[in-house]
Formats: C-alpha cells, structure tokens, sequence
C-alpha cells in the first residue's frame, strides 16, 4: 500500500518549483499578451549557466542570479522578434527551443573539455533548516528555492491583481490599444514582462541544477517548460492557480517514483505516464473551455488596426 | 486663420500615409474653446485619423498642432492627455473583464509609492464626476455587463477624470438610441457650459444640425471646408461631404408582399451566460417584402440572427422556411433550405480575408455542383462565377480574382458578400448590418440592390442599428428589445420619434407619448 | 529595374532565403567567437554531406522522417492547429510498426502495408486524441500534444522492456521480419548476383550496399504532392484551410467546426504515424530501442514546416536542408572538434529569422517608398 507522509512534501516541492518558476514566467507574458512557447529553451540556458556559474563562483546564489539573467537574455530575443518585429510568436518560441539546449550544450563543450554535463558544484542551494533540525523540521526542511518559489507566487498575485503595474498590464493583454490611448506604453511594458519571463523561467532551471542536483546533464531540463506552459492554461493564467496545477504534478511525479518504487504489478513505464494521464484526465473532468487573454499571441501594432 | 489663444485646437498642414495609402493630405483645422465643433466626412475620409494625430495615437509626416497659440508636439497619447486632451473612440477602449473603476484609473492611478492601488479613493473621486455631470453610471460594473450607452458614459468619465479641457468624440451616437443621443448632446452642453470644447467626429448630418455650432468637412484627405451650421441645410452639408449631390430618401415603389415565406413562432433563445436573450419573439416574412428589424444593439439581434442559422441552440419555439421547420439542426441544412445570410462583420464571418476572391465566392457552395465534382473542386467553373460576380456587383478592381481578400477595400468586399449571397438564389435574404462603415456611394448601392431583390419576389430580414436606413429601406418594420418584438409599423406610418421610443422600451415609449 | 528588385525581395521565398543566409551568419559569427575558423567549419559540412555518394544517400535517409513529420505539421497547420504532437505520434507509429512486424510474417507485399498501415493508425489514434479533445473539451491541443508526447514515450519503453519483444541483453526490441523491410533492392543487393553487380559498378555500390536506401523518400514525395493536390484542389481541403484562416466564417458557411478539427488532426497524426513506420522499415536496426531523450524526429518536422512556409512541395527541400545540416554536422565534429549543437543553433536562427521574415516585405516597401521619393526630386 502506497502512503504519502510529511516527509513527502520537500520532495513535491522539489519537483515542483521549477515547474512554478517556469510557470510564472509564462503568466507574466501571456498576460501582457505575448505567448511564450519558448520556456523551455529559457530554462534550459538559465539550468547549464546556473550550474557553470554555480561551479565557477562556488557561490550558488550568484549561479541563480547568472541563470536568470541568461534566461532573460534569451527572452530578449523573443521580445525583439515579438514586440518590435510583430513575429509569429509561436514560431519564434519553437526557435528560442532549438537556440536554448543548442547554446548551452555547445559552450558546456566549449567550457568542459567537450562535456555535455557540468562539473559538479561545490555548494548546492541549501534548505530552509540545518540538518541538524530533528522531528518535524526534519520532516518539513524543504529547499530554499521552493520557499522561494512559493514567495515569487504571491508576490505575482499581489502585483497582478493589486497593483497598478499589474492593473496595466492586465490591460496591455486584454486590449493593447485601449491601454495604449491611455497613455501606458505598450512596447516597453511587453519588453519588460519577456524579459522578466525568460528570467524566472531561468531561474527556475537554475533550481534544478543547483537545488535537485548539484550539476548540468543534456537531460536536466526535459520538457518541464512545457509542462509549466501547459500549467497556465491548465491555471487559467492566474498564478495561484498555475501553482496548484505545478504542484499536482509534482504530487503525481512523487506517487510515479513511490509506485515504482513498490514491488507493484504495473510496470514503471506505465506508472511513468500517470502525471501525464491526470493532467489530461483533469482537464477534461474539471476544467473546460479556458479563456486565454483576448491579446495573447496577436502583434500588435496599432498602425495596422 | 491666424494662430490665436481664443482657438483650443489649430492644426495646419497635416500629412499622414499609411503604406502607400494617402490618409491625409495637408489637412487643417481650427476649433474655437467652449464650442461644440463637427467634423464631417464619409467613412475613410481621415476625420479619425486627424483625431488621432491630435490625441498621438498616430504621428503626422508633417503638419503642426497649436493648443490656445501654442505650438505643442504631441508623441503619445500620455502627452495628449498631459494637455488636457481626451479621446473616446468608436470601437470604445474598454477592457471587458475589468470594472468600471479599474477602466477609468488605468494610466491614471491612485496609488501609494510601492504602486498598491487605493481603490476606494479612486471610487469616490468618480462618483464626484458622476455626480456633477449626472453621468449615472455604477463604478463597480463589469463593462461586459453594462450596455453600450452606459459604456461610452465610461469613456467620457474617464477623460473627465483626467481632468481634460478638450473631448473628442468619434461617432459617438453610431450605436445609440434616439433618446441616449438626445441625452449624450445635453452631456456635451454640460461640459461646454463648463468651458470645455467638445470636437464630435461623424458622418451623420441630423446630428450635426442638433448638436454643433461649427463643422470642418473633410473628403478622401482633403480639407473641404468650415461652416457655421446654422446657415446650411442638411442637403448642403452632405453635397459638400460626397462631394454631389445625394438623395436623403430611397426610391422605391410600394411592395407587393406575397404568401409568407419566413415564420418564427414563440422563440426562446439563452445568450452565452445563460440568460434569456430572446424570449417568445414572433416574426413573420412575406416575399416580396422587407421586413426591418430595428433595435438598439444588445436587446437579441445576434442571438436572433444566429438561432435562425442554426449556430445556437433554440430553446423552444418554432423556425419555419417555406413551411419546414429548421431550429436546432445544422448550418448546413438551413444553407440547403434556401436561406442566405450578410452577417454584419463582414470580416469576421462573411469571409475569409486570407483566401482569394474566388476561394471566397464559393464559400457555401463549394459542394455543389458545378464548382466541384467527386469532391475535386472546378477552378474554370469558379473562376467564372467570380467574373459574373465581379461584373455583376461591381466589385473593384476588376482583376480581382486572384487577389486575397484583404486587399479589397470594405465596399467591395461587401459587395462580394452580397453577391455571393443573391447569386445562391435564396427564398430568404437576412441582411444584418449590411452598410455599416461603407461610404455614401457604396450604401446606396447596397439598398438599391436590396430593393431589386425585394422586387423579385424574395423575402429579405434587415436587421440594423441605423434607425435611418430601416426606415428608408423596409416596409414593415419591427421594434426588437429586450428580445422580443415589441411592435410593427408599416413603413408610412413609422415615424423617427415614435419607433425611437418603442426602441428605449415599450414602457417608456407609452409614457414618452403621454407627456408630449 | 527597381520594381523587378522590389518584387522579388516580396516573394516569400526571398524571404526564407534571407533568413538561411542570416542564420548561417550568425552561426559563423559564434564559431568564430568560439575560436573556430568558419569557413573551415562550413567546408566540413558541405564535404560531410556531398563529398561520398555513401553520404547523400544517407542524408536522403536522415531526411525522409522529418519531411514526412513535416508535412504533417505543414498539415495541421494549414488547418489552424499547432501539432507540436508530431514528436508522440512518430513514437506511436514505430511502436506500432515494430510490433506488428515481429508480431506477423506475411508475404513483403502484404506485409509492408499491413505494418504503414499499423503506423498511421498509431499516430492517428494520438492526433485524434488531441483533436477530439479540443473539438467537444476546448482542451488547447499544445497541452494535449505535450502530454501524449511524454506518454507515448513511456509507452515505448514499456513495449521495449515487454518479454514478448525485447532481446535479451540488449536495450531494444528484436529486429522485425525481413519482409517488412522496405529497403531498397534488400535482398538482392546481398544476393551473390547483385554483389558481383556492384563490384563492378563502385558508385552504385556506394549508394545501395554501404546505406539504407529505401523507398521512403519516394513515398515522402508521394505524399507531399497529394497533400497538395488535397489541400487546394479538393473540396475537403478547402473545407479544412477555411478553418484553419477563420473559423467562424467557415461555421457561418455551414463547415463544422468541432468534427473537421477532428478530422484535420486525424489526418496530420497519421502522417506521423507513417513517418515513424518507414523508419522502422526502411533504416537499420529496424527496431525500438529504450529512449532516454526524445530523438526529435518529430520536432525537427517542426522547423521543416515552418522553414517551409508550411507549403507541402517546401517541405521536401526544407527537410532535405535540416537533415543535410544534422548529418553533416556530425562531420563538423569529427573532423574539426566543434560541437555539433552549433548545427541545432544555426536551426534554430533560421527559424526565429523566419519568424521575422514577415518584416522583409515592410521594410522592402519603406525602402523602395524613400527611392522613389528621392528619384522624383531629382527630377525637379
């Protein structure tokens, strides 16, 4: 019999706060109205320069901070293609995709003798509590990244639905145009919410190779981008909801590897599949027709219209 | 005239392309302060895009702008609006899911330093507003759920709370009832009591006469003329705004109605939020007759329009064409049952912009016969049909063929609809909203056409929000509110006044007549 | 003269031209900041895919996957859908092509379609998923396509690790029956006849002995001309293009939207499918391995559409160019030492420049505007 405990909860989290980062990084452009298909690549970049850094710096602070500005670095691209150049943003996603893992693997060879995987880092991000904490603590110590994953969450909320940035720019991605005549400068702010993307969605590729293992692998960062995108749909592009939608899939991650841990009758493979199977199985169950952000993926410029 | 103080705004020279497309073409104007100002031309003309460049939604190639005999450089609509100038456009600049207040505060908000919004303040101040100028509009409504009227209320608080001394209006009473306009002019007298100038952009000349002491008339991007409004007749006005003479009233003989064609019985229809949109509404078409629905938007016009063509669920009630009942089944059988319909956005649902001409001529009838066999489609045959089509529709340029839709300009992408749509030989021809932002040469075509079919035989549903053109054009005409038909006028007996009322509410109409 | 110049530069192959050129470009410009010569790189390359008939023909065989991937994106495209999906339903289709050609041993001309047939199924049954999702749930199908990526997948490794297929010792399936091979001339290229044959003709030999060749690239060909055939002169594919540029007109003119979404994915997951069944036939080891990583073959059909245009006949040059590009690019690390990712880089530039492209025209007309400004005041 598979049975969850407190001690299953650092572990949820460790699978999910890439998968909130990244998901918060595709709330903050989408709903300035430019859809960013390209998180992977983002947190890929931000994964291998977090753990280079990471390695380099033996500070993994400083290799977060690196793997957020390569992320926004990256997003820098989009943002030109989308909001300057008015480009497909899909297709410039799918490319950022390619140019992502590309760029990274090509100067982790560059950088390590020709090695797709990093050098180990000296110091891994630590958790909220010494190991020396017993009892509860022990139980409950999870890493400091998903504590600060979790911060960033509410942060986005407050700022989203509190503020007057989060006013314009939930007004940028429902109707460009209106927000534009009142005087709120829609480039800049798209400019601003891509680049603030591709920066949590590196950090939060930096968590996985600087928090869940301590090196960067060709393998580190597949497919969470998607996984994270699919959460803010999933999430109706809010990001409490976006989270709650990460952190069932860590919660489902977790019960694949208690599973398969289990001398069960299922094979892993299958048991694999199950995080993928219940996203799909709850969309259709509880979620229905989402309503994306009226802008979201439209170029806008206001001398066409 | 000379650059003075006295002026608000004086604009001189102003140039602006778009691509290759010439909008304006040294353009000037000069508005006097505290005075309602007209400016008057068709669709397409520039008058918005002379707005525009005032408000700095668009920068001019050339030209200069003096504010009071100050000459001002006006970038962005933030500098506009830092000159006290405000904008309400046509298509309003609301965003539907926020609030009233969040609308009004967005670019503008009360916060505190780290940006958090004082949304009570921000209440009170606009509830201020709303008070002095009687504007009547709750601040906590979702703009989704409030109607149109009420929305341009919106916008004209929003500028009023930025404080402006200049308000532009663009087509302000396209969309609202007779009585809203008469309410929406006394709110301009207010603001210009006030001592704020009001400019009104239109195309409607009754209005002009009702409302403004001055008119700048403007054709295809270029200065025409400035008049005293009092002094011209509305026939002066419109010659000058086309450009020859126009005929204010249809030609047309009495109608000679046959049997009934078209029958809607005791029909009830949701909207998409699941509240009774149209609720018992009867209806029926002769052939040979017009029928006009008129109606302020919102009151069941869409969902009219789509429970006929079979792309929302009727709830109950009974669709008949030719005697055979066609609610709830497909669009496809309602096509096959001789009903062909001129959806008012024409861009949205009448065709596709990326295809071709001819890919958009035999859309609805790319499965019959001749223009495709064994599911292969037949390009001479649709290439000829395009060519009748061009030809007979005088659809511009006439190579068009091959041409994307997009290219053409909005009449003749209209006149394409149309004639696609007549050339299905239909029993029944909805036509909803079929002139709306076409210019004067183009709607009068479109009406002639309308009428001929009419002529034919056919039975023909115009559903529109221009309270002129259904009394112009139809010869029953049917008041729609609140999702119902609320009352029938034979065409000699309608009367502006009287259907304008039924239009605001039976109730209110009865009451309106009681007083007067 | 200036209008021919200005034309051209409008086409939107011009375009896509441009934008391979910008994406070798910056390839170059970040060898070069590596410390690479990159004209020395680019010589790698080419000598990778022309220098050896042996090379062409495996860029041919490189090749016929992700055009044929390709044109199902191309497809789905077409009809207003993004089958980032094509990745799952190639996997669906080798799974399914792999198990029924160890699973039955008919004759070569009943065997080979049975297994096609098996494939497009597979993929079908996954495309169909996405689409049925998203015609009666409004389930966006980049979600759906993500997932039944990951699940198919895992189902691989799972029919992988089955007793029923899997070698022992080894970390894939057994090698289907040879009479599902669709290499070309298979049997009598090793018979003693065909040997003798092409010891006497060295060029041939090259060709057929040393590689794979197989009748897939024909049928990617095939298949592209159909789907054009299909998608502009038949009235389904019309239906489906309607769609795909606006839906509500095409519902307005009595097209069903939910059940021609169904069909279009329908249609573009057995194309993958397909892709993922002449793999297994035509290339050695004619078989499923265990996967640690995704193989691509599906996102790679990706950047073939969408270099393409998402025009059919464009996706037989575009996908000819990428797997000239991943299989020479392996030659550039050899040869030279320089990481191959600088191939998927020089990819994924041309794409984003692509995404760009739309800009070209714009810039063209703004350009050719100020011309004729300044010719007609040098008339004056």
């Amino acid at each position: 019999m598979i049975t969850l405990t407190l001690d299953d909860i650092p572990n949820i989290l460790m699978y999910s706060t890439p998968l909130i980062l990244g998901a918060m990084g595709g709330v903050i452009s989408e709903r300035c109205g430019v859809v960013n298909i390209g998180i992977d690549g983002m947190m890929c970049m931000g994964a291998f320069t977090a753990a280079t850094a990471g390695y380099f710096l033996a500070n993994p602070w400083l290799g977060l901070l690196f793997g957020g500005l390569a992320g926004g670095l990256i997003a820098l691209l989009h943002a030109i293609a989308c909001v300057t150049f008015n480009a497909d943003q899909t297709i410039s996603g799918t490319a950022l995709n390619l140019i992502g893992p590309g760029l990274a693997l090509f100067i982790s060879r560059l950088v390590f003798a020709g090695s797709t995987q990093t050098l180990t880092v000296s110091r891994k991000m630590p958790k909220i509590f010494s190991q020396e904490v017993s009892g509860i603590f022990r139980q409950i110590n999870i890493d400091v990244t998903s504590l600060i994953a979790l911060i960033i969450v509410i942060l986005f909320w407050f700022v989203l639905y509190k503020t007057k940035w989060g006013l314009r720019i939930r007004a940028v991605g429902e109707h460009p145009a209106a927000a534009e005549t009142l005087g709120i400068n829609v480039r800049v702010l798209r400019y601003a919410c891509v680049i603030m993307s591709g920066f949590f969605a590196g950090i939060g590729g930096g968590c996985v190779t600087l928090s869940t293992v301590s090196c960067f692998s060709p393998t580190s960062i597949s497919g969470q981008g998607f996984i994270a995108l699919a959460a803010v749909i999933f999430g109706k592009w809010m990001p409490h909801r976006a989270c709650g939608a990460c952190l069932l899939f860590g919660f489902a991650q977790i019960l694949t590897v208690k599973l398969s841990g289990e001398k069960s009758l299922i094979p892993s493979q299958i048991i694999a599949m199950l995080p993928y199977v219940l996203t799909i199985l709850i969309l259709i169950l509880f979620v229905g027709k989402s309503v994306a952000p009226k802008a979201s993926g439209k170029p806008y410029n206001k001398n066409i219209c | 005239m000379k650059i003075s103080p006295e002026y608000a705004v004086q604009m001189r020279g102003i140039t602006k392309t778009f691509g290759s497309l010439m909008a304006l073409n040294k353009v000037g104007i000069d508005v006097k302060k505290g005075t309602i100002h007209a400016i008057l031309g068709e669709n397409g003309a520039g008058k918005t895009t002379l707005m525009n460049i005032l408000y700095g939604f668009h920068q001019a190639d050339e030209g200069e702008i003096f504010l009071e005999g100050k000459k001002v450089f006006i970038k962005t609509p933030h500098v506009a609006i830092a000159h006290k100038i405000g904008m309400v456009h046509q298509h309003f600049m609301l965003v539907d899911n926020f609030t009233v207040t969040e609308n009004i505060i967005l670019g503008n908000e009360i916060a505190n330093k780290l940006g958090i919004i004082n949304y009570k303040k921000a209440r009170n101040e606009i509830l201020k507003i709303v008070k002095k100028y009687r504007l009547d509009v709750d601040p906590d409504a979702k703009i989704e759920n409030i109607s149109i009227g009420m929305q341009q209320r919106v916008e004209i608080l929003r500028a009023l709370y930025r404080g402006i001394d200049i308000l532009v209006l663009d087509e302000p009473t396209a969309v609202l009832t007779p009585m809203e306009i008469s309410g929406l002019i006394k709110i301009m007298h207010e603001l210009t009591k006030d001592g704020k100038t009001v400019i009104i952009i239109t195309h409607k000349l009754k209005e002009i006469k009702s409302s403004s002491e001055f008119c700048t008339i403007i054709r295809r991007g270029e200065y025409i003329d400035t008049v005293n409004v009092r002094n011209k007749s509305e026939e002066e006005l419109g010659a000058k705004m086309v450009g020859r003479a126009i005929k204010l009233v249809v030609d047309k003989d009495e109608a000679k109605p046959g049997k009934t064609v078209f029958e809607i019985e005791n029909l009830h229809v949701y909207n998409e939020r699941k509240i009774s949109a149209i609720s018992g509404l009867c209806l029926k078409v002769r052939a040979g007759e017009i029928l006009g629905i008129a109606g302020v938007d919102g009151n069941g016009q869409k969902e009219l329009v789509e429970a006929i063509m079979c792309l929302k669920k009727v709830k109950s009630g009974v669709i008949k064409i030719n005697g055979k009942e066609i609610q709830n089944t497909s669009v496809l059988n309602v096509l096959k049952n001789k009903i062909a319909t001129i959806h008012e956005d024409r861009q949205k649902r009448g065709l596709i912009l990326d295809f071709t001409v001819s890919e958009n001529a035999i859309l609805g009838k790319y499965k019959l016969r001749p223009y495709s066999k064994n599911n292969v489609l037949n390009n001479s045959e649709i290439g000829k049909l395009t060519k009748k089509l061009i030809e007979n529709y005088d659809v511009r340029p006439k190579d068009c063929q091959n041409s994307l839709a997009k290219e053409l300009s909005g009449g003749n992408q209209q006149k394409l609809i149309i004639g696609r749509q007549i050339t299905c030989e239909p029993d029944l021809l909805i036509a909803v909203q079929p002139t709306r932002g076409l210019d004067v040469g183009a709607i009068e075509s479109i009406h002639r056409i309308l009428i001929e079919e009419r002529d034919k035989g056919k039975a023909i549903l115009l559903i529109s929000l221009e309270l002129d053109e259904i009394i112009n054009v139809a010869d029953t005409i049917a008041v729609i509110y609140n999702g119902n038909i609320i009352k029938t006028f034979s065409q000699n007996e309608a009367d502006e006044k009287v259907v304008g009322l039924f239009m605001a509410g039976g109730k209110v109409g009865a009451n309106a007549r009681k007083n007067s | 003269m200036v209008q021919m110049l200005v034309k051209t530069l409008k086409k939107p192959i011009t375009s896509t031209f441009i934008a391979i050129f910008l994406g070798i470009f910056f390839a170059s410009l970040i060898l070069a900041f590596a410390g690479y010569a990159p004209f020395d790189v680019m010589k790698a390359l080419f000598n990778g895919i022309f220098s050896k008939p042996k090379n062409i023909a495996n860029v041919i065989i490189k090749s016929t996957p992700i055009i044929i991937t390709g044109l199902s994106v191309a497809f789905a495209f077409k009809t207003g859908m993004f089958n980032i999906g094509a990745e799952g339903q190639f996997i669906a289709g080798s799974v399914a092509a792999t198990i029924t050609g160890l699973s039955l041993n008919f004759p070569p001309f009943l065997q080979i379609p049975i297994i096609i047939l098996a494939g497009c199924l597979a993929g079908a049954l996954l495309g169909g998923i996405i689409g049925s999702l998203k015609a009666k749930f409004g389930i966006h199908e980049v979600i759906t396509s993500i997932m039944l990526n990951w699940i198919a997948f895992h189902l691989s490794n799972f029919v992988v690790n089955c007793a029923a297929f899997h070698k022992p010792n080894s970390s894939n399936t057994y090698t289907i029956n040879e009479n599902g091979f669709t290499t070309l001339f298979y049997k009598w290229k090793t018979s003693e006849e065909g040997l003798k044959f092409l010891k006497e003709h060295s060029l041939i030999s090259e060709f057929f002995l040393k590689t794979d060749f197989n009748i897939g690239i024909f049928l990617a060909i095939i298949l592209a001309i159909f789907i054009s055939f299909f998608l502009f002169k038949m009235t389904k594919g019309y239906e489906l293009r309607a769609l795909g540029l606006n839906s509500q007109a095409a519902e307005f003119a009595g097209i069903n939207i939910g059940r021609n979404t169904l069909y279009a994915m329908l249609i573009a997951g057995s194309i993958s499918g397909l892709a993922g069944a002449l793999v297994i036939t035509g290339a050695s080891p004619h078989n499923i391995s265990d996967l640690s990583m995704f193989e691509n073959n599906g996102f790679n059909g990706l950047s073939v559409a969408l270099i393409a245009g998402s025009s059919p006949i464009g996706c037989i040059a575009s996908g000819l160019f990428l797997g000239g590009l991943l299989y020479g690019g392996q030659f550039v690390q050899m040869q030279i030492g320089t990481p191959s990712e600088i191939i998927n880089i020089m990819i994924g530039t041309i794409v984003f420049f692509i995404a760009l492209a739309k800009f070209i025209p714009i810039l063209v007309d703004k350009f050719s505007k100020h011309r004729i400004k300044s010719n007609t005041f040098n008339k004056f």
